[in-house]
């Protein structure tokens, strides 16, 4: 394990038991003990996962429901430990999973705030120095008081992403986190978690929104139903592979199979893309054509060359 | 001594959470305080009520017997069943955030021990009306009072453990308080049975602590080795095993919720 090494996740597989055990009772147990209906199903939520991050590292987990990254998450984060393989995780660990569970609906704003806050093991102090500014930060100034079952689901969320959001660790997880919220909020707490990240911490993003993984990562985990498809630092094959997958549901199998979904996937938006510009090409110049009320698309067009220049096709600019 | 230093670890954590489970059992309600006070006085008075007739002539400061019963019982009762829901009750937090799960047990257990404090106060000054006599010997009571909490949180331990594997539990767990109090010669004395039997009485906990509380007040004496063994035994005893349950199940127990 070199000294710049975080996380050192080596064929790490998890199992989960599920079937009969749960929530039946203890009479219903014995009763099923006895009639021989007793059955433990094993699932393996991951299988052989092995990755390493640096400090300064940010990898992107992506795959579809079910893929398992949630459950790779509680073991790194220590909530769960692997059935097999080693997880070795060096420094402080700030985990954002599932941001809104755990709240008390009958406490009241302020002293959800307080109780997060203390979950997430800052200090008192911190607390009450740091609350009025993730009051604002949520924008739930007038709500202080208020039951925290009174909020809708994006304030919530908002509120989680705040406190959340002040987190000073050496590892970052954020869960689907940055999602959250109406659209000026999410703009805002990606602002906020990308001056997290400049300090230099390391993190790990799971995340539905491609465009989000290409973006903030630089290194890149794929699960599919708890298999390692790939882990590479080469973000953008991966993504292309990835969202070819999500296109055909043809599941790459080895490594020229990724690089050949990324190539066709590059292909196919590229003809998209040739081929939405032709439309509006043509569409373009059967206005122009028609000349139906020339006046009138004149002066629209005049008016995009001035607000929206992007928006209009080449030769009308 | 290990937990200790956890506790002082998330002290912050600690004083929030009992915050939270306090007021969601008074529901920051001024009357809910006062419930918790006047709810043990009215069984104590049905009690006397009932059993004046039967047990009151053989047994002398009935009322203060009855109360030393129900005081001690009712701690112990309230305290292993609000320490019964303690991890179900907070699975959505330990599922998401690795914390010590013995943490929400501790916090449950604080409002039900300031509970029986203010009860306590209210035994006290029951005892003054009755004119029993104070002595220096009253501070011995401190000893089964430890000794009760030690066994609560270890029983809550078992019992938090085992909700989560066994729901219906609870039931099994009233009907066997149930039986435990009836055990605890709460209202009857065991001067009643005959002498190879009375030594049964001292295989229930519960019984030990009440007897230690009744020599103190009604005798003025400090009860034998024997007596204090026994409270130290059953609370090391069951946090033991409390503690050994914790410690097996600890990263099983989010499978199970």
């Amino acid at each position: 394990m070199s000294e710049n090494c975080v996380i050192k996740c080596s064929n790490v597989s998890i199992r989960y038991i599920t079937g009969d055990f749960k929530s039946i009772g203890l009479k219903e147990y014995i009763v099923r003990r006895l009639s021989g209906k007793y059955r433990v199903c094993e699932f393996w939520a991951d299988k052989d996962v092995t990755f390493e991050l640096n400090r300064g590292d940010m990898l992107g987990i992506i795959g579809t429901n079910g893929a398992g990254k949630s459950t790779l998450l509680k073991a790194v984060s220590g909530i769960m430990v692997p059935t097999l393989g080693k997880m070795r995780v060096t420094g402080k660990i700030a985990a954002l999973l599932e941001l809104t569970s755990g709240f008390d609906g009958d406490l009241t704003v302020k002293e959800n705030t307080f109780l997060r806050g203390a979950m997430l093991g800052y200090t008192k102090k911190f607390m009450c120095e740091m609350y009025d500014s993730i009051i604002a930060f949520a924008e739930l100034g007038e709500f202080q008081d208020r039951p925290f079952k009174q909020l809708s689901s994006g304030m919530k969320s908002r509120l989680a992403f705040a406190i959340a959001c002040l987190v000073n660790p050496d590892i970052l997880i954020l869960d689907e986190v940055l999602s959250v919220g109406d659209g000026a909020f999410r703009r805002k707490s990606h602002d906020k978690m990308n001056e997290i990240l400049a300090k230099g911490i390391t993190g790990i993003l799971v995340s539905h929104s491609i465009p989000q993984v290409r973006e903030m990562c630089n290194k890149i985990l794929w699960l599919d139903h708890g298999r390692q498809i790939v882990f590479s630092d080469d973000v953008e094959t991966a993504c292309d592979a990835y969202e070819m997958f999500l296109n055909n549901k043809k599941l790459p199998e080895n490594e020229a199979e990724i690089k050949s979904a990324a190539a066709s996937f590059r292909a196919l938006s590229r003809q998209k893309a040739e081929s939405a510009s032709a439309k509006k090409h043509a569409e373009a110049k059967k206005l122009l054509a028609e000349n139906v009320d020339g006046d009138v698309v004149k002066l629209a067009i005049d008016i995009l060359k001035k607000h929206r220049p992007e928006s209009l096709a080449e030769e009308l600019r | 001594m290990k937990i200790l230093t956890v506790v002082s670890e998330h002290r912050f954590l600690f004083e929030e959470l009992v915050k939270r489970d306090f007021k969601d059992k008074y529901k920051r309600t001024v009357l809910g305080m006062v419930w918790s006070i006047l709810l043990p006085l009215f069984t104590l008075l049905i009690m006397k009520i009932v059993f004046s007739n039967f047990f009151g002539r053989s047994i002398e400061h009935f009322t203060i017997y009855l109360f030393c019963g129900n005081l001690l019982f009712a701690y112990f009762r309230e305290s292993t069943h609000v320490g019964m829901s303690a991890l179900l009750g907070n699975a959505s937090i330990f599922t998401k955030i690795n914390i010590p799960k013995y943490l929400f047990l501790l916090s449950r257990n604080v409002s039900s021990l300031i509970n029986f404090g203010i009860n306590l106060c209210v035994f006290f000054v029951f005892c003054m009306i009755d004119k029993i006599d104070f002595s220096w010997n009253f501070f011995t009571l401190l000893y089964p009072v430890i000794c009760l909490l030690i066994f609560n949180l270890g029983v809550g331990f078992i019992l938090s453990a085992l909700y989560i594997f066994f729901r219906d539990i609870q039931y099994l767990y009233d009907v066997f308080t149930m039986l435990l109090m009836y055990m605890s010669a709460i209202f009857y004395s065991v001067k009643s049975f005959p002498e190879e039997y009375q030594k049964f009485f001292l295989c229930n906990p519960v019984y030990v602590y009440i007897s230690y509380f009744r020599e103190v007040v009604l005798d003025g004496n400090i009860p034998g080795l024997m007596l204090h063994l026994l409270a130290a035994g059953y609370a090391l005893g069951a946090l033991l095993i409390g503690a050994w349950f914790y410690k097996k199940f600890n990263k099983k127990f989010l499978y199970y919720v």
